[in-house]
């Protein structure tokens, strides 16, 4: 008996699994969220630039407003927007509503078309 | 009649003895997180880029001292959960333990250097 293979099914079987709204919304909340760990880095670098004095500041700010800071920014802002919004439908989720398929798969596509809209806000306001 | 809610029956529970503290947690410092986001974006938003002098004058105000410290304190150590859960469920054995002493420190250091670097802007 404790040798017996054990002889179920595997799952998921991500490399045939049918991309989903639910299922990429949900590993979007997952990236974003540790990549936000390299924003965090870059932005704690800033301050301590802002700290230490107006040459270092000057470096790190400049590399942070290239044509490529701007660009890791801008990333870093639409990553925050999605995962605020993803963390917002986790805790409604958590309150034992909104699980049912057609309103699980509307507020994945409320996740990724809100994080894009309050980018573009951020964008036009900063 | 019982008086203990399904959340306090559930803590300590589950092989590592820790039950329902993580999720509980990241729910708490979700809403924390949430709350504080729109102030953060707006404000970093707007101090990148800006001047060494205006950068200075920011933080002499309390606000943005308050808003940036908090949210990049109770976000980071949102992350080193989530982190730690991310890796929990892809690394087994050394790898694993290795990987999460090295999002540990690297979490720290960076909250440490933001108290450094706040305190010292702000005084």
């Amino acid at each position: 008996m404790a040798n017996t293979p054990a002889n179920r099914p595997l799952s998921p079987h991500l490399s045939i699994y049918r991309p989903q709204i639910v299922s990429i919304s949900s590993i979007l909340t997952r990236i974003t969220g540790n990549a936000l760990i390299i924003s965090a880095l870059l932005l704690v670098w800033w301050l301590l630039a802002a700290a230490t004095g107006p040459d270092y500041y000057a470096t790190v700010n400049g590399v942070l407003t290239s044509w490529f800071g701007d660009l890791v920014m801008a990333l870093s802002a639409l990553g925050l927007w999605y995962h605020f919004l993803a963390g917002l439908r986790h805790l409604y989720y958590d309150s034992g509503r909104g699980l049912d398929v057609p309103t699980a798969e509307r507020l994945g596509w409320a996740c990724v078309i809100g994080s894009v809209i309050l980018t573009v806000i951020t964008l036009i306001i900063v | 009649m019982r008086y203990l809610t399904a959340r306090k029956r559930a803590e300590g529970k589950g092989s590592a003895g820790h039950g329902a503290e993580h999720h509980w947690f990241m729910q708490v410092s979700a809403v924390a997180l949430a709350l504080l986001t729109p102030f953060f974006i707006f404000i970093v938003g707007r101090a990148l880029g800006a001047g060494h002098d205006e950068v200075l004058a920011l933080f002499q105000r309390p606000w943005p001292v308050l808003v940036i410290g908090l949210m990049l304190v109770v976000g980071l150590i949102h992350a080193r959960s989530g982190a730690q859960t991310m890796i929990e469920d892809y690394l087994q054995g050394g790898r694993r333990k290795a990987a999460i002493i090295f999002v540990t420190v690297l979490v720290y250091l960076l909250i440490a250097t933001t108290l450094y670097a706040l305190a010292k802007l702000a005084l």
